[in-house]
């Protein structure tokens, strides 16, 4: 235990709105925390730089999942657990349920939250694929108001986002369009538990009259941080799922990715792996496809 | 008397001695403890992995004057680790050997104030090239331990291996490498120390061998046996990894106690302790087999090396063991051992469960089955032709007196696993299917307690006593930490007095109270402390028989009123033995000849295995493991201990690496270093066969260290029975079934059927 | 700082309160101070044990509001007003919990350090789900490390234990090991 729990400020003003005003009254100086699965790590291994944090954990406005008929909106400090009892979530967006369910173990799970997971912004974050297969919106809130950001445009750089100085990461939400798709998500860990992803695919799509449309790849691990696959869907939209597809999109998928080396995996393991994952997806589109 | 008899104790799952105390959370470990005026202590250690210490500079916005700095210099002994070779210094004195090394040590009230002392010590170095393999090591053009960077080495001979080869219907070569493993006890290392000029050293700690660290206290302080006290704490979790470690902790803890004229604790956090404490040691296993043309050995000669690290702790008795344990249980009429332990500038290397066997008995029977694969032999078949029985010769020409059943073990476990018809249905599914089945197996033994003349050398002297209250005491400096010592020990002296299992209990793992019975290691505690406490019991009731008017028969209360009238006219009551050697032990350990193991445990452990091939992931589906023990004394926990070291088995094969970059451990977290979790073990099926062995307690043998042996080449072996593809070196990881499987595949061919 | 050279827990730091297994606390500390370290140093209950400071181990393990949370990755002052049981918490009036008993009678504990928060894990999967498949069992305790037993005989336990929810366990019995065993005794 390297950390020094009297090195930092831990405040709680106990509403939305309060934590919105002191972020906004000091810009960049008050890191939002929720269940702390990830800062309370870097607390403990003495590496938690951030010496004021604001407490979210608690504020209801925050954990609120909201069904519409277009969407389904998740406040950021939802936990994974939250997510996993939903009844709409498990029944049309059951990658996210699938996510939520590999996260950690339940011990992370009733702390650790969607929101976190975001922002925290890992290459490997474990909701990110499903999110971006099911093409998901994040709404930022401020003093000055909120917008709304595709998922797929909210990571800039390796643990970079586009949240302002004065920013929350307010709520995430999923179109509810998904019922025809079909769905995929499989994560490559050290073991079946507990484990950081070596490299994941999420995906959906739409097959009509034999063909691909409206294909989303989502990847963790295989960039810098998590991201669509652009190129590989590129070469699957309009295709049938033919052995010839198949071969095209493994060779698209394999120059599009940029996995790296680190203590976890190597580069080529995951590209390969990548590939496979994408195949077998594939095919199961083909057995499915196939049936009357 | 004991073997035989029925038994009303001996033989049946009691609570555990300490159980309800560890269920309700009043166990006390070592962090749970606080003495009075108590501070805390963190070391200062070495950034690089050789070289020389050029300065040392403290920070000069630090109040140094609050603090207790120990060095070198403070050591009023011997600046060294007493253990086998005195070659570990306690702190770095000029030179460091590998990264972490001690080199000062630190105390203060306040936990937060020392972590902020520590990242004020700056030391510069002259950094001097650095070995890191058995390959360096070896070659020699680095000398960076002795004259020759040779730990140790041993040579086996049996008849004559180099006429053999021209005989031979076939000769088959093979190398086998095993990585590093970490202990990983869920309980971190910890000590707390103290000092006083009336009772000089006193430590508490998480510990498995309180007159190890007693020995190497009485080394660094120069004090006589009265002087120094050590008391095992509740420990969670040894594995080996607490046989000498603890020693330099204590070490470190009662130096500063010393100085500072407080108690000292210090209790790793995870990160340190995976960077700084011992792991087993790697191998590398050459394996040159002749056999004739029925597929009987001829002819082994083995070459095999160990990486020791930076200094010798316990390499030379590892090497010993993998060398006694690298032939196999087979019969061969020529062997050639040849084994070395080699310095690198690794962190040393120590004591890990199996103890060297794990690495020989992996090289051993991956070996045997390319053998078969070469020989187009079944690799049970090949197997059950070379099976060591009752009356032939081991490599040590050991004749084997004991009844063996290595045949019925084997027939069992292909029974209880359906291996055969399994094996067929696999290789009928694997072509169509993208997860690949196969089976695979492992015959081995373990030689149980201390190689040769090795108990006879630690002479343990162990017993019981009677306290005024009546309540039987087991005197033993044998530790618990899971295993079931407490446990099995008052079964055993309860069963031998006639008594109740309540009646006994366990005198505290205190030297100031219990005798060297021997360290808790070498699966040594059933089978040779069980039997002096054992004889020690028998011997008490002879005493009471002959001073205290004990019948020929008694009851429970008879025996509790004659101790209470032996009392009465004598004082105390106590009982103790020195260990003796069953008859006819002949051990040269020049030659390395003779009976190398009082008793052996006997093993044929079966995995099934599932390769995922669009993952690359191999995963244990199901494991049967059959073994001969000698008696079971405690049916629950000698379960538990198969199921716990099969668990680490399969971690060693498939999970667990230690990822070494320039020395330094560099995946020192639990997050990085991987074990199994619950979801990842297999359901575990457990036969015990028994022989009951005369002199063992109550005819047991070890079975503690067996376990480990097993799985890892059960599990290759599966893997190469699944595949096709012969691996043979270990951990085996995705990524290195992905090297092996498929890295050769362009990208376009479909992983998938 | 107090004679013990510990720092003082002082009402410059505003109070946190919430119940642990049954009683109310109220701790003065740093509002980032770890769950774990609150109970083990402040409220004296050494029963919750670290093992690896990351969430990765499960010693810690606690239940809080009826969910299973790694207490050392909890600050404090996200505790107040929680309901906290502990290892401590689970035998009544010194009565061992149904799991504790199943633990001792099946050898779901070794080395022991593992067992709170073990137990703590299956008490809150049990609270859920009495009766689980093997697989549940697993799942629930994947966040909880055990490396003596290997985990089988803690599965036995919690199955036992969800199975004795439904009469009353036997007292004296002495469980019947599931294992084999022949004696060759000559």
């Amino acid at each position: 235990m390297r950390g020094n729990a009297e090195m930092h400020s831990l405040v709680a003003p106990g509403t939305l709105g309060a934590v919105l005003d002191l972020l906004a009254a000091e810009p960049g100086q008050w890191t939002p925390i929720a269940g702390g699965t990830e800062l309370m790590v870097a607390f403990s291994a003495g590496r938690l730089n951030a010496a004021k944090l604001v407490n979210l954990w608690g504020i209801p406005d925050l954990r609120i999942i909201e069904v519409t008929p277009q969407s389904v909106a998740i406040g950021a400090a939802s936990t994974f657990l939250d997510l996993r009892k939903h009844a709409v979530i498990n029944a049309e967006l059951p990658l996210l349920a699938k996510a939520a369910s590999w996260i950690g173990s339940v011990a992370n799970q009733s702390r650790a939250t969607l929101g976190g997971n975001l922002v925290n912004g890992s290459p490997a974050a474990d909701s990110s694929p499903a999110l971006l297969a099911y093409d998901a919106e994040i709404e930022i809130i401020s003093v000055r108001g909120r917008r709304k950001v595709p998922y797929s445009e909210f990571h800039t750089g390796y643990k970079r986002n586009v949240l302002a100085a004065d920013e929350l990461l307010y709520a995430i939400h999923l179109p509810r369009r998904f019922a025809r798709h079909r769905q995929y998500l499989r994560k490559v860990g050290t073991r079946r538990a507990m484990a950081i992803a070596k490299v994941a695919l999420g995906a959906t799509a739409l097959l009509e009259q034999g063909v691909l449309r409206e294909t989303r790849l989502g990847a963790a691990s295989l960039a810098p941080y998590p991201t669509r696959l652009k190129q590989t869907e590129a070469a699957l939209l309009g295709q049938p799922p033919t052995r010839e597809t198949v071969l095209a999109a493994r060779r698209a998928l394999f120059a599009e990715v940029q996995p790296i080396d680190d203590i976890r995996s190597t580069a080529e393991y995951r590209r390969r792996v990548a590939v496979n994952l994408l195949e077998e997806f594939l095919l199961e589109l083909r057995r499915e496809g196939s049936r009357p | 008397m004991s073997t035989h008899a029925t038994t009303r104790i001996v033989g049946t799952s009691v609570p555990r001695k300490e159980g309800v105390d560890k269920l309700v959370g009043r166990a006390c470990y070592v962090d749970d403890m606080e003495r009075e005026g108590m501070w805390y202590g963190a070391t200062v250690r070495s950034t690089i992995p050789r070289g020389l210490i050029r300065s040392i500079a403290f920070d000069r916005r630090i109040d140094w004057s609050q603090f207790t700095v120990v060095t070198a210099a403070d050591i009023p002994g011997e600046n060294i680790i007493q253990l086998i070779i005195a070659d570990q210094p306690c702190l770095a004195d000029g030179k460091v050997n590998h990264c972490e090394e001690p080199i000062l040590l630190l105390a203060h009230p306040d936990k937060h104030k020392l972590r902020e002392a520590l990242g004020g010590v700056k030391i510069e170095y002259d950094p001097l090239p650095p070995v890191f393999s058995i390959e360096e090591s070896e070659r020699q053009d680095l000398i960076v331990w002795g004259a020759d960077n040779l730990l140790k080495s041993f040579l086996l001979e049996k008849g004559d291996v180099d006429s053999a080869w021209a005989r031979a219907a076939n000769i088959v070569e093979g190398e086998y490498c095993t990585g590093g493993q970490e202990h990983l006890y869920i309980e971190n290392q910890g000590v707390i120390a103290e000092y006083s000029a009336e009772d000089e050293v006193t430590v508490w700690g998480s510990l498995q061998c309180p007159y190890y660290v007693f020995k190497a206290l009485r080394g660094v302080f120069d004090l006589p046996e009265d002087k120094v006290r050590v008391v095992q704490t509740e420990t969670g979790g040894a594995f080996g990894g607490k046989e000498d470690y603890p020693s330099i902790l204590a070490c470190h803890a009662a130096l500063l106690a010393k100085k500072s004229g407080h108690p000292v604790k210090m209790v790793y956090d995870r990160m340190e302790d995976l960077a700084v404490t011992t792991k087993r040691h790697p191998a590398r296993v050459r394996h040159r087999t002749a056999l004739d043309k029925n597929g009987k050995l001829l002819a082994m000669e083995i070459h095999l090396d160990t990486d020791g690290g930076a200094y010798a702790t316990l390499s030379s008795t590892v090497l010993s063991r993998a060398t006694l344990h690298s032939t196999g249980p087979y019969l061969c009429p020529n062997v050639r051992v040849r084994a070395h332990s080699w310095a690198t500038n690794h962190v040393p290397y120590g004591a890990f469960r199996g103890f060297g066997a794990p690495q020989a008995v992996f090289a051993m029977e991956r070996h045997m089955d390319e053998v078969a694969a070469a020989l187009g032999l079944d690799p049970i078949e090949l197997r059950r032709r070379n099976f060591l029985h009752e009356g032939d010769t081991n490599a040590t020409e050991q004749l084997m007196r004991e009844p063996m059943m290595l045949d019925q073990l084997l027939d069992r476990a292909l029974q209880e696993s359906d291996y055969h018809a399994k094996r067929s249905q696999f290789a009928r599914e694997n072509a169509r299917n993208p997860v690949k089945r196969g089976m695979g197996i492992a015959a081995f033994y373990h030689g149980s307690g201390f190689t040769g003349s090795g108990e006879l050398y630690l002479n343990s002297l162990g017993g019981v006593d009677v306290t005024p209250e009546g309540k039987v005491r087991v005197l033993v400096s044998n530790t618990e930490f899971g295993q079931g010592t407490n446990t099995i020990l008052t079964q055993i002296a309860a069963e031998a007095l006639g008594i109740e299992y309540s009646d006994v209990t366990m005198a505290a793992p205190d030297t100031n109270m219990v005798p060297n019975s021997g360290p808790t290691v070498a699966s040594r505690t059933s089978m040779v402390v069980g039997r002096l406490i054992e004889r020690a019991s028998l011997q008490l009731i002879s005493l009471l028989r002959e001073q205290a008017n004990l019948g020929a028969t008694y009851t429970r209360e008879e025996f509790l009123a004659a101790c209470e009238r032996y009392r009465a006219a004598h004082g105390e009551l106590s009982s103790m033995c020195h260990y003796e050697a069953p008859p006819g032990i002949y051990w040269d350990d020049q030659k390395y000849h003779g009976e190398s193991y009082g008793a052996y445990a006997w093993a044929i452990y079966v995995a099934q295995v599932a390769v995922d091939t669009v993952t690359y992931s191999a995963e244990v589906e199901d494991f049967w493991a059959v073994q001969e023990v000698g008696r079971v004394l405690h049916p629950v926990m000698a379960a538990g201990q198969i199921e716990g070291g099969i668990a680490q088995g399969i971690g060693y094969a498939l999970y667990e690496k230690v990822v070494l970059a320039d020395g330094r451990m560099t995946n020192n977290q639990m997050t990085n270093y991987i074990m199994p979790t619950a979801e990842d073990v297999p359901p575990i099926h457990v036969y015990f066969e028994e022989i009951p062995f005369r002199y063992g307690g109550f005819g047991a043998k070890g079975i503690g260290e067996l376990p480990h042996d097993g799985p890892a080449p059960a599990i290759l072996n599966a893997i190469r029975d699944a595949t096709g593809v012969s691996f043979t070196s270990i951990p085996l990881l995705p990524e290195d079934l992905y090297a092996g499987l498929a890295a050769s595949q362009p990208v376009e061919e479909p992983a998938l059927p | 700082m107090n004679a013990n050279g510990r720092a003082r827990t002082d009402a410059h730091w505003p109070a946190i309160r919430f119940t642990v297994n049954g009683e109310i606390r109220t701790v003065n500390v740093p509002p980032m101070k770890r769950l774990l370290d609150v109970l083990r140093e402040d409220l004296h209950l050494t029963g919750t044990k670290e093992g690896c400071g990351e969430g990765e181990c499960g010693s810690c393990s606690v239940r809080m509001n009826d969910e299973l949370v790694n207490s050392c990755l909890v600050p404090v002052l996200q505790a107040e007003g929680a309901d906290i049981q502990t290892v401590e918490g689970l035998a009544l009036d010194g009565e061992l919990h149904p799991l504790q008993e199943a633990f001792l009678q099946n050898g779901g504990a070794q080395c022991g350090i593992c067992t709170p928060g073990m137990l703590m894990a299956a008490a809150q999967l049990l609270a859920h789900r009495p009766h689980p498949s093997e697989a549940e069992i697993r799942e629930g305790l994947a966040g909880n490390l055990c490396r003596c037993t290997g985990f089988v005989r803690i599965f036995e336990s919690v199955a036992a234990a969800a199975g004795a929810s439904e009469s009353e366990p036997a007292k004296e019995s002495v469980k019947e090991p599931k294992m084999e065993q022949t004696n060759h005794a000559r």
